[in-house]
């Protein structure tokens, strides 16, 4: 038990590694905070220009939706930032892991929006147009609320895989949290980090992956009752 | 243009690949059907231990289901691969991959499952008691059945998106379709294997992202 705590929970050697924990934690919350407003943006465009356009369109924009959901992150990662440069095409790292969760992303949110703004019966934009408003106005003032209501669980359950998902930043050398937390490993010759590094997620992250639940449990038992 | 042609889709390139990546492609497979097979049933069983109501079974099942719904996959792995060997418990790339893509998903299918049961009306519980069966029987007869349906759609989206998680693998150097793919595309300075990669990924994950369109439109409602 001793040993056990001696390496999985060493205080000093965290001490001495914490300046690269809190630089890591610096890393996750730029990352996120560049990353998920772009999807969301992306995911929504993409899903309103699915809405206003015709059959064949739809079907284009839904085989893309669908081939962004298909590929793993990390292969769009490593095409953006391996692959692209053989092409003369070269991202920075930050640029690049931005760039694929954008992608990745975008083809989840766009697919939540999409099935959300399925799910309003089209009398309610012929109601709108029929009293004057235009497409676009019946869309953002008419439509878009409720279906932002809708969408809330899963919206936030994707947001959270989002953050969640910055971590492989680590693969190409940006000192996030896991990558920082490696490096320290390293250092000390010593797990505590990585105990540290899973500790500082799961406090950051943890009142919003209950609250998550909460929402999905709910979409869950209102599901049953219909 | 010429330039994509022969960066991605070099002939030469793609033969000499295919032997490398086919076998990261079945590396691929045998750890998402060990996932899909032992999180999904995990979780079924973690669900089912819970209508138990035992109270310190409760507690530790949802300690278990908050942590690893909460940390990222990427951390789980790492965790698994690099810092258990210090407790002396050491596990292969692939195992390590099954392990921690397996515990996460167990995690998330738990608690829908387990939400699926809670939501199933307490009528049906009632009706079936008066009906005179017992508890484990009403569970098993009436409820399970309406609370896997319901669950199914929501289960089967976290599947997909934790079975792409196999490509992690290439953080503790596992050679399924990715890892090998770049591999081959380091050695020849050729992004052909990248393709072939995405190719094979795309055979494996389509049907399961068409399965669950499919589910939704059909239960969602």
């Amino acid at each position: 038990m001793h040993l056990f705590l001696d390496n999985f929970f060493n205080i000093p050697s965290l001490i001495t590694v914490q300046a690269l924990l809190w630089q890591g934690v610096k890393f996750t919350l730029l990352l996120s905070a560049a990353a998920l407003p772009l999807s969301l943006l992306c995911g929504l465009a993409l899903a309103l220009l699915y809405s206003f356009s015709g059959r064949i369109l739809r079907r284009i924009l839904l085989v893309l939706i669908d081939l962004m959901r298909a590929f793993p992150v990390l292969m769009m990662l490593i095409l953006i930032y391996y692959s692209l440069p053989f092409l003369g095409i070269t991202l920075g790292s930050f640029a690049a892991v931005v760039a694929a969760i954008v992608l990745n992303n975008t083809g989840y949110f766009s697919e939540i929006f999409r099935a959300g703004l399925d799910s309003i019966p089209k009398g309610q934009m012929e109601a709108a147009q029929s009293l004057g408003f235009h497409r676009a106005k019946a869309m953002i003032y008419l439509i878009l609320p409720q279906v932002l209501r809708k969408v809330v669980a899963p919206l936030a359950s994707n947001s959270l895989e989002l953050v969640k998902t910055t971590s492989i930043a680590g693969l190409v050398a940006i000192p996030e949290l896991l990558r920082s937390a490696q490096i320290a490993q390293e250092q000390t010759y010593n797990p505590t980090p990585l105990t540290a590094v899973a500790v500082i997620f799961f406090v950051l992250l943890w009142p919003f992956s209950h609250w998550v639940s909460r929402l999905e449990q709910r979409e869950l038992s209102g599901r049953s009752r219909t | 243009m010429q330039q994509i042609f022969e960066n991605y889709f070099n002939l030469q390139v793609l033969k000499a690949a295919f032997p490398d990546v086919l076998a990261g492609f079945w590396v691929t497979v045998r750890a998402a059907v060990l996932i899909i097979a032992m999180g999904v049933s995990g979780g079924l069983g973690l669900a089912l231990l819970r209508c138990l109501r035992n109270r310190l079974l409760d507690a530790a099942i949802r300690f278990y289901v908050e942590i690893f719904r909460t940390l990222p996959q990427l951390v789980v792995l790492i965790f698994i691969y690099f810092g258990l060997p210090y407790a002396g418990i050491r596990f292969s790339a692939f195992l390590s991959t099954v392990i921690a893509l397996s515990a996460v998903l167990a995690a998330f299918s738990a608690e829908i499952f387990w939400a699926a049961i809670a939501a199933v009306p307490v009528g049906q519980w009632e009706a079936a008691s008066a009906l005179g069966f017992r508890r484990p029987q009403a569970l098993f007869l009436f409820i399970l059945p309406q609370a896997i349906r319901l669950a199914l759609p929501l289960v089967t989206n976290r599947t997909i998106a934790i079975t792409k998680g196999t490509a992690f693998g290439i953080a503790v150097s596992l050679q399924e379709t990715l890892g090998s793919a770049q591999s081959v595309m380091s050695i020849k300075a050729n992004s052909s294997p990248l393709t072939l990669a995405a190719g094979f990924y795309l055979l494996f994950f389509i049907p399961l992202v068409m399965f669950s369109r499919y589910l939704e439109r059909h239960f969602s409602h």
